[in-house]
């Protein structure tokens, strides 16, 4: 009896760590198959095409500069938008607010981080898109219509990460700041903001990566023109656009030209998730020191 | 000695940051909240009885969304089904069998990268690999195998932590009784984890639902049947519904309605699954 439980043991170890290794599993598989979609392309005709911003898929010209362009710039008008109302608002969440209010805020952010991206980017066609046109004309979808929905879309993101970076830092600390005599602010700005700084910047960068990732939302109103943009009036197309708009009916190279688009963002997002790794294992050590 | 005399004291600079931190916070959840009313009061008229009972008419100007609701209830359920024995088992490996060491550092950063990788690119995968390599076509199973990857590092985490607020005080009493490890886990410890547990497989559901990118081009886009005769058959599910209706603006009124009806299942959903959490951290603290 106890062998043959001890045998179970074993085998259910064994069985588990299989299971285990599932998520590593489906990593590399995507890693694999995207890769080798992607890479033979690049390959075939050359990194000066495919860094080149010339994107025209009949004519064997895979240029993705302009798509980069377009991913970049509504990226950091998202960041601009969301970083400083994200930030703010865990602040005061973490450090003014009465704990009742932040214990309905916080999950109510939460949720609202579950609405799907195509319900923000039909918000973008039908409130959006009208402001822009009445306030700066043109056909208003453009870089700065995707910013916009892109930065309330990572507002719960940013908010959700910084706010538990904020309230991972030690109660001594500010009680510390505070017994000196420096006031609410100062303690936040001197005391808490460094030691929580960690962890915000994982915050800022998970938000990035979904904002580079992000693709229906865009689709729907960014413009999806292949050019770089002049202003951030002009119309943009990301490189989730440029796969979602195009993946579709696409065929030989020009789908190839597709999966290394893929390739591209796949890299852009793992490294970004790699930085924001490192910034928060940075917090967790110093957090365990700090608990002593 | 004599204090300089400055043009911002520290007490106006409380003053002030307190304005611009509780402003950026009301504008934050204004946006968020407004958004929120400005769906479901747009949406929510629209949805009756017969929206939700029928089938789309004229590729959803008219009529309602009854099998759309059925395919994503098919494909979602049917992800989630596989990811959770997947993510359930990481989370028990992970909890109860190793101690911090490369291994499970090399799985964490794996699921965090998991976590983060564009749902684009999930759908590129499936695409290739069960829609083209494994001939699945546009399917059901295509799409639900895409999300059950999707969806694992929501499982694996929200498990995680379900079986780490599970008191070590539970394993050692009943290894001291003389089970087994895996009777201990078995018997004791998923039992008492079971409602942090569901709480994950339920977010996962949410996050399923509202999927759009990963889902379109492993399901497809085509209107399904009410009952499907074979997970081989190509869906379509209410996120991509409504994203043919908004882009392609076949029809306001319908969008809006099932807007809202997405909004409501996915925030339900998430309520549900946070209010769970809440209850079952709180008997263990």
């Amino acid at each position: 009896m106890i062998l043959r439980s001890g045998v179970v043991d074993r085998t259910v170890a064994r069985a588990l760590k299989v299971l285990a290794l599932s998520s590593i599993f489906v990593l590399a598989s995507i890693t694999f198959f995207i890769f080798r979609e992607g890479a033979p392309l690049v390959y075939r005709v050359g990194l000066g095409n495919f860094l080149s911003s010339d994107w025209h898929p009949t004519a064997a010209r895979f240029g993705i500069a302009t798509m980069v362009a377009g991913s970049a710039a509504v990226t950091a008008g998202a960041l601009a938008l969301a970083v400083p109302l994200g930030i703010g608002c865990a602040i005061a969440l973490a450090e003014m607010a009465h704990p009742i209010l932040r214990r309905i805020l916080k999950p109510a952010i939460e949720i609202l981080a579950g609405i799907p991206s195509v319900v923000y980017g039909f918000m973008g066609i039908v409130v959006v898109l009208p402001w822009i046109r009445g306030h700066f004309g043109g056909p208003g979808a453009s870089a700065l219509a995707g910013a916009l929905i892109l930065g309330v879309m990572i507002l719960p993101t940013i908010i959700a990460i910084s706010l538990d970076a904020l309230q991972a830092v030690p109660r001594t600390y500010r009680e510390g700041s505070l017994a000196m005599g420096a006031t609410q602010w100062q303690t936040i700005r001197r005391v808490v903001l460094p030691a929580a700084r960690p962890g915000i910047v994982a915050a800022v960068i998970l938000g990035m990566g979904r904002a580079v990732g992000e693709t229906m939302a865009v689709v729907m109103v960014a413009g999806n023109a292949v050019q770089f943009p002049h202003s951030m009036l002009d119309p943009v197309r990301t490189l989730t656009a440029n796969l979602a708009l195009e993946m579709g009916y696409a065929a030989g190279d020009h789908r190839a030209a597709l999966f290394a688009t893929g390739m591209v963002l796949f890299l852009i997002v793992v490294v970004l998730n790699g930085v924001a790794g490192l910034a928060r294992g940075g917090r967790a050590k110093s957090g365990g020191e700090a608990r002593r | 000695m004599i204090a300089r005399r400055r043009l911002i004291t520290p007490r106006s600079a409380q003053a002030l940051a307190s304005v611009v931190v509780w402003g950026t916070t009301v504008a934050a959840v204004v946006i968020l909240v407004l958004i929120l009313v400005f769906v479901l009061g747009r949406g929510l008229p629209h949805v009756g009885w017969s929206f939700l009972s029928r089938a789309p008419v004229d590729s959803g100007r008219g009529g309602g969304v009854l099998p759309i609701i059925a395919g994503t209830l098919e494909v979602t359920g049917l992800g989630v089904a596989v990811a959770a024995p997947l993510g359930i088992g990481t989370a028990v490996y992970l909890v109860e069998y190793t101690h911090e060491g490369p291994l499970t550092r090399v799985i964490r950063f794996g699921t965090e990268c998991l976590a983060g990788v564009p749902s684009i690119i999930f759908g590129l995968f499936g695409f290739v690999l069960f829609v083209l390599g494994l001939g699945l076509g546009w399917s059901i199973l295509a799409g639900a195998v895409t999300l059950a990857f999707m969806t694992l590092p929501t499982i694996i985490r929200t498990s995680e932590e379900a079986l780490r607020a599970v008191p070590a005080a539970y394993r050692e009493v009943s290894l001291s009784l003389g089970a087994s490890k895996w009777q201990t886990i078995r018997k004791v410890v998923l039992p008492a984890a079971v409602p942090g547990i569901l709480t994950g497989i339920v977010l996962a559901l949410g996050r399923a639902i509202g999927e759009t990118a990963a889902v379109i081009f492993t399901a497809g886009s085509n209107l399904p049947r009410l009952i499907p005769t074979s997970l081989l058959e190509g869906t379509r599910t209410l996120s991509v519904h409504f994203y043919q209706l908004a882009r392609e603006g076949i029809s306001a009124e319908n969008a809006y309605a099932t807007a809202a009806v997405l909004v409501l299942a996915i925030s339900l959903t998430n309520v549900a699954a946070y209010a769970a959490m809440n209850r079952f951290m709180r008997r263990y603290r």
